[in-house]
């Protein structure tokens, strides 16, 4: 014979397990329906106005493997860092369309860029740049090359350039190209001359 | 009988509980006996000294005594003041404290995986710990293969060919790269040749297949220290050495009579008296210590270091659900290797397991091992064919100092004879229809070689990863990445 407490007990836990499912329930669609976006911090339109000024971006192509000089019409700053940052934000918006020829991570972002005289900038990238970055020896060349050779192609003075993630020294960006150590500008425009064809 | 006096049971009842308890005793010692699993022992490889040593079972971990692993290949000795272990090994100084799953060699720390025992005055470590461990006291890469407890120092190992004569597919022909005498065993439909005292290592697949009805395949194994061959065959085999114990020949036993019964019979397989003299030093820990044979194990030059990318936890890139980087590295890493040691070039593999090396790790056997050309293999999913990469130079330079080298940029006095071994073997590439391209990258620790140093990326030829698996695919790159190398294998013996 059970005891009637003992049954009354049991039936309330139940019940509140019940409960607790359904809420659980209800509170993962709600969790679903919720874009995913709402963690994309990334500007969803440049956020300078005003006249617009021809660059040349070093647009990657996973297709041929290779990097190709492409002129574009973007409003830019007059700030050299703010400049900076906008002309790479710009390369990425390429990246992160549907029609990527190079796609990046969604939520690939340009967080900084300093400009340290003489002759340095520091690109700092978030982590979904470089966690979700595809791995491969060309395919992380690629990234590499495109950013250095659009950003000294653009700003005048840049000899070295050093890439961070998040702030800080990461060892590679996927698993093989080198970000411990500061870039050659003048080895990454070898590089990218050899980029330049398929062959 | 103390207890049949203290009445436990009656005189007359203790006789026929005697009666009973006798048969059980004699059923538990044989259940005892057969069911008693054969003692573990890590069977260590090295161009010194070639032995075995058991393994102990703490803690649900496999340990075994540093000092006995290590005193065969150097001075060696340690001394215990509670709770320290200290060892010294030549001139180098490991702190052990019991119960430590840390340990500090040459003041660098050190991870063991485990904790650090004293038995008898015995300093036990974990077995998974001498991947990281032992190249601190040595110097030099070790390989081990921890589930079947086997231990390669250096790049010792013999690799092997097998293959079923064209004019006679009944007769099965190994090649070895030094010489064996493995123990010959047979049962129903297989023959069993089992390496417990060489360093046979793994071909580039498990299983060989020959398509021959008599020997249909072999398969290559590792257990308790021992590497084994099985070949599955349906008619009795005999095996023959000739070539100094280099090749093995198994051909069909001459007198089968009325076994013949093809698998169903045992196989008539016995080592001929012409098996060559024990080509490695004694199985018992009693190696040869003779001052020459102790200094040639890192004074050995090895012509090539090949070098499979990542490993361990490092997979690499994902090129599918079940196909990680570090695989096809692998499997390149052992066929290039067996393709240039076929043509005469002593080939050094980094990495011949799935243990990790820190990319500064792998530069330093490389620089220290004084090898004439460094060869660096990766695999990806993207693009089509093969891309060589030499270092992308100058980083933002930190300049030489007299003898030194900066380590950023120590490729620099080599980048020419690096491109030229890259254009080397792209040529053989392009003989072989091969889409090839060369590119300098920022690709770690192509810039920390002091020698020539190429890295090798294969994709696939088309947008099919299959072929990335393929025997075929990873044999046509292999031996043009070594017809590349052998064709400039005069320029790259001048480097430094």
């Amino acid at each position: 014979m059970i005891p009637r407490h003992f049954f009354i007990a049991v039936s309330v836990l139940l019940l509140a397990v019940l409960g607790m499912s359904l809420y659980a329930w209800h509170m993962r669609g709600r969790a679903a329906a919720t874009p995913v976006a709402s963690s994309d911090t990334r500007p969803v339109v440049a956020p300078v106005a005003g006249p617009t000024e021809r660059v040349t971006l070093f647009v990657a192509y996973d297709d041929l493997g290779v990097l190709h000089a492409q002129t574009a019409q973007i409003p830019l700053p007059s700030v050299r860092q703010q400049r900076a940052e906008e002309l790479l934000r710009a390369l990425l918006a390429l990246y992160l369309d549907k029609s990527s020829p190079h796609p990046l991570p969604r939520g690939s972002d340009i967080r900084s860029v300093y400009l340290v005289d003489p002759g340095l900038a520091v690109i700092d990238v978030n982590a979904a740049f470089a966690d979700g970055h595809r791995s491969g020896v060309l395919a992380e060349e690629l990234t590499v090359a495109s950013l250095i050779q659009t950003l000294s192609a653009n700003i005048p003075g840049i000899l070295k350039v050093k890439i961070l993630v998040e702030g800080k020294q990461r060892d590679t960006l996927a698993g093989h190209a080198d970000l411990s150590d500061f870039f050659d500008v003048s080895a990454v425009n070898q590089l990218a001359s050899q980029l330049q064809s398929s062959q | 009988m103390r207890w049949i006096r203290q009445g436990w049971i009656s005189e007359t009842s203790a006789g026929r509980v005697r009666s009973i308890r006798i048969p059980f005793l004699l059923l538990f010692a044989v259940l005892v006996v057969s069911g008693a699993a054969p003692e573990k022992h890590l069977s260590v490889y090295s161009t010194a000294a070639n032995y075995s040593l058991p393994i102990v079972q703490r803690d649900g971990r496999d340990y075994i005594g540093l000092l006995e692993l290590l005193d065969p290949l150097g001075t060696v000795n340690a001394k215990f003041e509670t709770p320290r272990w200290r060892l010294h090994y030549n001139n180098i100084l490991g702190d052990f404290t019991v119960g430590q799953t840390h340990a500090r060699i040459q003041g660098r720390d050190t991870d063991l995986s485990g904790k650090f025992l004293i038995e008898n005055g015995r300093g036990l470590v974990p077995l998974a710990s001498l991947n990281a461990l032992l190249p601190r006291f040595l110097g030099g890469p070790t390989t081990l293969h921890q589930d079947s407890a086997r231990l390669f120092i250096g790049g010792i190992a013999t690799h092997f060919t097998a293959s079923v004569l064209p004019d006679d597919p009944s007769h099965l022909v190994f090649h070895f790269t030094s010489p064996v005498n493995p123990s010959v065993a047979s049962e129903p439909g297989r023959l069993h040749l089992t390496f417990s005292r060489e360093p046979v290592t793994a071909p580039a697949s498990p299983t060989l297949t020959f398509g021959s009805r008599t020997i249909p395949s072999a398969t290559y194994s590792e257990n308790n220290g021992a590497a084994e061959i099985t070949v599955s065959t349906t008619i009795p085999l005999m095996a023959s050495f000739s070539n100094d114990g280099r090749t093995i020949t198994l051909a069909p036993a001459k007198s089968q009579g009325a076994t013949t019964q093809g698998a169903a019979t045992p196989i008539a397989a016995t080592p001929i008296a012409a098996a060559p003299p024990a080509a490695s030093p004694p199985q018992s820990n009693q190696p040869d210590q003779s001052p020459a044979a102790r200094s040639s194990l890192y004074s050995r030059r090895y012509f090539a270091v090949i070098d499979a990318s990542h490993g361990g936890a490092d997979r690499g890139e994902a090129l599918s659900a079940t196909l990680a980087e570090k695989d096809i590295t692998v499997a390149f890493a052992r066929r290039l290797r067996q393709e240039l040691e076929s043509r005469g070039i002593s080939t050094l593999v980094l990495r011949d397991s799935d243990a990790n090396l820190s990319l500064d790790d792998r530069a330093f056997f490389v620089n220290t091992a004084h090898a004439a050309v460094y060869v660096a293999l990766h695999a990806a999913s993207s693009g089509q064919g093969v891309r060589l990469y030499t270092a992308l130079l100058p980083y933002a330079s930190t300049d030489d100092l007299g003898p030194f080298r900066s380590w950023t940029t120590a490729q620099s006095s080599s980048i020419a004879l690096s491109q030229a071994a890259a254009a080397s073997v792209a040529a053989e590439l392009r003989k072989q229809q091969v889409a090839v391209r060369i590119l300098t990258a920022p690709l770690r620790p192509l810039n920390n070689i002091v020698t020539t140093a190429i890295a090798v990326e294969v994709a696939p030829p088309g947008s099919d990863l299959s072929p990335l698996t393929s025997p075929d695919y990873q044999q046509l790159i292999a031996s043009a990445v070594a017809n590349g190398i052998a064709a400039i294998r005069s320029q790259l013996g001048a480097a430094p």
